[in-house]
C-alpha cells in the first residue's frame, strides 16, 4: 500500500525521485560557428574566413566575415562566439591605438600575437569562447601566421584553420602545403595565385560537409603593398 | 554591464593574497589599470600575466562559466640526471579533446644558460607560467648579483602558482638544470664537491646537475628521474630499465629517445615528434628535432627481422 512515508512531496515518491544534483544553469557562452583560415607565403599572407553567422538551427546573417584588419600588415581572423569576437577585437584596436600613441609605432605582427596571448589569459577562468587566428607580415617582410587556443597558447605557423570546419581542413592544408604524408614529392613553395586557388578550394570543400559554413568567402591578402579583400560566393544551403 | 550582473560577475572584495596586491577581475576596462606602474614590491607588470584571481565564498554557488571547449593537455616529458648532466625530452603533441592541436609544440623551453624547464599539462598555462618564472629569476640574478638555484627556481614557483590551487590551472613543470659552485649563504656546504657525487639526495652538494618537479597542486619534488604526463607510465618502464648514473652521453640520448617513443606508441595523446636538451656545466645544447614516423617504420623492420629469425610469430608487428 503506498503510504505516506513513501512521498517525499508532491510529484515525488522517495524510492525513485532522482535527488542528486540538478544543474539548471545559464551559459553565457553560445557556438556562432565559422571558419577561419591562414596561410603564409615567402612574402605575403593570406587569412579567409566564410561570412555566415549561426545559432543553433537558424542562420542570423549571411554576410558576417570574421576577418578583421588590425594594421596595414595584419589581419586577425576570429571565431567562436560572436559576442566575444566583437568584444576582443574591440580591446585589440583599442590597444593597438595605446601603442601607437605611447611609442609612435605600429605593433608588429609579433608584438600583437604575444599582447593577445597575455590578454587571453587575463580571462583564463572565464575565457573570451574565441579561436584566433592571425596573419600579417613580420618585421622582415615574410608571411606570418599564429594561432591561439581560447586561452591564450599560440605558436607561429606555416598555415592553420580554426573554427567549425578546422578538423576537416587542417589534414587537407597538412598534405597541401605541408607535404605531409607523401612520397617522392618536390617541395615547391607557395606562390600566391595557388596558395589563393588552394583557399577557395577548400572553403568550398568545408561548405559541403559542414553546416555552419557556407553563404560567402572573403578574402583579405596582405602584401607589402597593403591589403587585398576578395569576397566569392559558397553554398547558401 | 547586463552580463555581468545575471552571472553575477562584480566583484567588490578585492582579497590581499601573497605579495600581488591588486588581483582585482578584469571588467571589459582594457586592463587600464594593471598597466599603471605605481606599487613598489612585488613589480608591477607580474599583474599584465597573472590572470585575477576571485576568492569564491565556499557559502556561495561556485559561479564557474562551463567552457564549452576543450583545452590542451596529453604529453609525455621525461627528465633524468647522469654523470654527464641532464637529459630533457619530451614529445610535441598538443591534443585538444580528440583533436590534435598542434603536432609540433615546443614543450621544453630554455629559461636560461642553465636551466630548462619541460612542460605538462595545459599548454596555455604552461606557456605564461614559464614567462612568468623567466621573468622572476632574471630579477632576482638582478638584484641579488647572484643567480638562483634550480631548488630556489622551483620553490619560488611553487609560492607563485599556491594562490591558484583549486582553479583548474593545470601546471606541471620539470625544471631541469645545472647550479653552478659555490654561492650559499649559510648554508651547510658539503665539501665534497660534483666531483664525487654518486647520488643526488636533499642534502647533496650545491653545484651539479638538478631536477626538480613543480606542479599545481602544489608538489614540489626532487628526483633522479621524473617522468610526468599521459605517457609517463610508459617513459618509467624503458627508463626504470636502462638507467644508470655511468651512462654515456650518447646511451642517455639513446635511452631519452627509446623511453619518449614507447610512450608515444602507446599513448594515443603524445606523438608526432621527440625534442631532446641535454644541460651540462657549461649550458645547454638542443638536439634536433626528430619525427618518430622513421624511427617507428625501423623498428617495424627490427621486428619482423627478429619474427622470421625465430621462426615463430609471437609479435603481431604494431
Amino acid at each position: 500500500m503506498l503510504s505516506a512515508q513513501s512521498f517525499g512531496g508532491p510529484g515525488k515518491m522517495k524510492e525513485y525521485h532522482y535527488t542528486g544534483a540538478v544543474e539548471n544553469r545559464f551559459s553565457p557562452y553560445a557556438f556562432n560557428g565559422g571558419t577561419v583560415l591562414a596561410v603564409a607565403g615567402e612574402d605575403f599572407a593570406i587569412v579567409a574566413s566564410d561570412t555566415r553567422l549561426s545559432e543553433g538551427y537558424s542562420i542570423h546573417s549571411r554576410d558576417s566575415p570574421k576577418c578583421y584588419k588590425l594594421t596595414d600588415t595584419t589581419v586577425i581572423g576570429c571565431s567562436g562566439f560572436h559576442g566575444d569576437c566583437l568584444t576582443l577585437t574591440k580591446i585589440i584596436d583599442a590597444r593597438l591605438k595605446m601603442y601607437k600613441h605611447s611609442n609612435n609605432k605600429t605593433m608588429t605582427s609579433g608584438a600583437i600575437a604575444a599582447m593577445l596571448s597575455t590578454i587571453l589569459y587575463g580571462r583564463r577562468f572565464f575565457p573570451y569562447y574565441v579561436y584566433n587566428i592571425i596573419g600579417g607580415l613580420d618585421e622582415e617582410g615574410k608571411g606570418a601566421v599564429y594561432s591561439f587556443d581560447p586561452v591564450g597558447s599560440y605558436q607561429r605557423d606555416t598555415y592553420k584553420a580554426g573554427g567549425s570546419a578546422s578538423a576537416m581542413l587542417q589534414p587537407l592544408l597538412d598534405n597541401q602545403i605541408g607535404f605531409k604524408n607523401m612520397e617522392g614529392v618536390q617541395h615547391v613553395p607557395l606562390t600566391q595565385e595557388k596558395a589563393v586557388q588552394l583557399v577557395k578550394d577548400v572553403f568550398i570543400s568545408a561548405a559541403e560537409r559542414d553546416v555552419y559554413t557556407g553563404d560567402a568567402l572573403r578574402i583579405c591578402i596582405v602584401t607589402k603593398e597593403g591589403i587585398n579583400e576578395q569576397t566569392i560566393p559558397l553554398r547558401k544551403d | 554591464m547586463a552580463l555581468e550582473d545575471i552571472c553575477n560577475f562584480k566583484d567588490e572584495r578585492v582579497q590581499q593574497l601573497f605579495p600581488f596586491p591588486a588581483l582585482e577581475t578584469d571588467s571589459h576596462d582594457l586592463e587600464l589599470k594593471r598597466l599603471k606602474t605605481s606599487q613598489t614590491h612585488c613589480g608591477t607588470p607580474q599583474r599584465v600575466f597573472v590572470p585575477p584571481l576571485r576568492r569564491v565564498d565556499p557559502s556561495e554557488p561556485p559561479l564557474t562559466a562551463q567552457r564549452p571547449f576543450p583545452l590542451s593537455h596529453g604529453t609525455t616529458t621525461l627528465g633524468f640526471v647522469f654523470q654527464g648532466g641532464v637529459i630533457a625530452a619530451a614529445d610535441t603533441r598538443a591534443s585538444a579533446g580528440g583533436l590534435v592541436a598542434c603536432p609540433a609544440v615546443h614543450k621544453i623551453t630554455p629559461i636560461h644558460s642553465h636551466l630548462v624547464v619541460t612542460s605538462s599539462g595545459s599548454g596555455a598555462d604552461c606557456m605564461l607560467w614559464e614567462r612568468i618564472l623567466t621573468r622572476e629569476i632574471r630579477l632576482y640574478e638582478l638584484r641579488h648579483k647572484r643567480r638562483l638555484s634550480i631548488r630556489g627556481s622551483a620553490k619560488l614557483l611553487s609560492l607563485m602558482l599556491h594562490p591558484f590551487k583549486g582553479t583548474d590551472v593545470c601546471v606541471a613543470l620539470t625544471l631541469c638544470g645545472w647550479d653552478k659552485e659555490g654561492g650559499g649563504t649559510g648554508l651547510a656546504h658539503n665539501l665534497d664537491n660534483s666531483s664525487s657525487v654518486t647520488d643526488a639526495s636533499s642534502s647533496a652538494p650545491s653545484s651539479g646537475p638538478r631536477l626538480v618537479y613543480v606542479c599545481s597542486d602544489g608538489a614540489r619534488l626532487q628526483g633522479d628521474v621524473i617522468s610526468v604526463g599521459s605517457g609517463s607510465p610508459y617513459a618509467y618502464g624503458v627508463l626504470d630499465g636502462g638507467l644508470s648514473w655511468s651512462l654515456s652521453k650518447e646511451e642517455a640520448v639513446s635511452l631519452a629517445r627509446e623511453a619518449v617513443f614507447r610512450a608515444t606508441h602507446r599513448d594515443a595523446y603524445s606523438g608526432n615528434n621527440v625534442d631532446l636538451f641535454h644541460v651540462t656545466a657549461q649550458g645547454w645544447s638542443q638536439r634536433p628535432r626528430e619525427d618518430l614516423r622513421e624511427e617507428y617504420y625501423r623498428d617495424m623492420e627490427r621486428r619482423s627481422n627478429r619474427g622470421r629469425r625465430r621462426k615463430k610469430d609471437r609479435y603481431d608487428g604494431e
